[in-house]
């Protein structure tokens, strides 16, 4: 039995992805996750930060979920092109979106209504808690490559 | 002349503090980032072969490496929330 592969001309950089983008998926996913979990953290860093930690969480929170839905689109859009265009995107886009967060951040950084502790917290737990999150409705599979499909309601 | 008496001034404590917590905060943000770079360049390069060997399984591929590239850059947003902390305030 021979495992040569018949097609001698794919390569990583003629080969683009045509099909559904499940990232797009799982981005938009953790936005909605987000959004339901923003109100928790705000209310939080409110308790401990005053009004101003308020502000900042509500204003790292949607630099996370900014930061995620540039990621998946930018794979998205690149990997309709070509494999090898995506992986240069993702290269320089992560610079680049490193580079957006220290603008967002520096832009914003003498406002009378910024706390840093509260906005440097908020942005690491809602970017790991967020993932962590996700990773429950996740399938991974061939037959569902994002998330889990949803089930049925079961009629009794 | 203005300007030449103030660079030819002695440093204070607090100039010396400030500037070694910049020096410290640049380094933070510095040394951060280069292992998650280094990092998703050989997630993202292994995940392009993958999906160059086997387009039908490149969807898991893409959620996978989308999950990867979201958890390695975790630890460059931590490095930068350090910096900014020590820089800022």
């Amino acid at each position: 039995m021979s495992t040569t592969p018949t097609n001698h001309t794919s390569s990583a950089f003629a080969t683009r992805l045509d099909g559904p983008a499940p990232e797009v998926d799982v981005s938009l996913d953790l936005v909605k996750r987000g959004l339901m979990a923003a109100p928790v953290l705000i209310a939080l860093c409110a308790v401990i930060w005053g009004g101003d930690g308020a502000f900042s969480s509500l204003y790292g929170v949607g630099l996370i979920l900014v930061n995620f839905a540039l990621s998946a689109g930018l794979i998205a859009v690149t990997a309709r092109i070509s494999l090898g265009l995506m992986m240069g995107a993702v290269l320089f886009g992560y610079l680049i979106r490193l580079g957006l967060v220290f603008a967002a951040v520096l832009l914003v950084r003498d406002a009378a209504w910024i706390s840093l502790p509260a906005l440097g917290a908020t942005i690491i737990i809602t970017h790991l808690g967020l993932l962590g999150w996700e990773l429950k409705y996740l399938a991974i599979s061939l037959a569902h490559p994002g998330l889990k499909p949803h089930r049925a309601p079961n009629h009794r | 002349m203005e300007a030449l008496a103030i660079l030819a001034a002695a440093p204070t404590p607090a100039d010396l503090k400030s500037i070694e917590a910049a020096g410290s905060a640049g380094y933070a943000y510095g040394l951060a980032a280069i292992g998650p770079a280094l990092g998703i360049g050989f997630l993202v390069g292994k995940s392009v072969e993958a999906m160059a060997r086997q387009p039908e399984a490149a969807g898991m591929v893409r959620t996978t490496m989308f999950l990867g590239i979201a958890f390695t850059e975790a630890l460059a947003l931590i490095g930068f929330v350090v910096f900014i902390l020590l820089k800022f305030a």
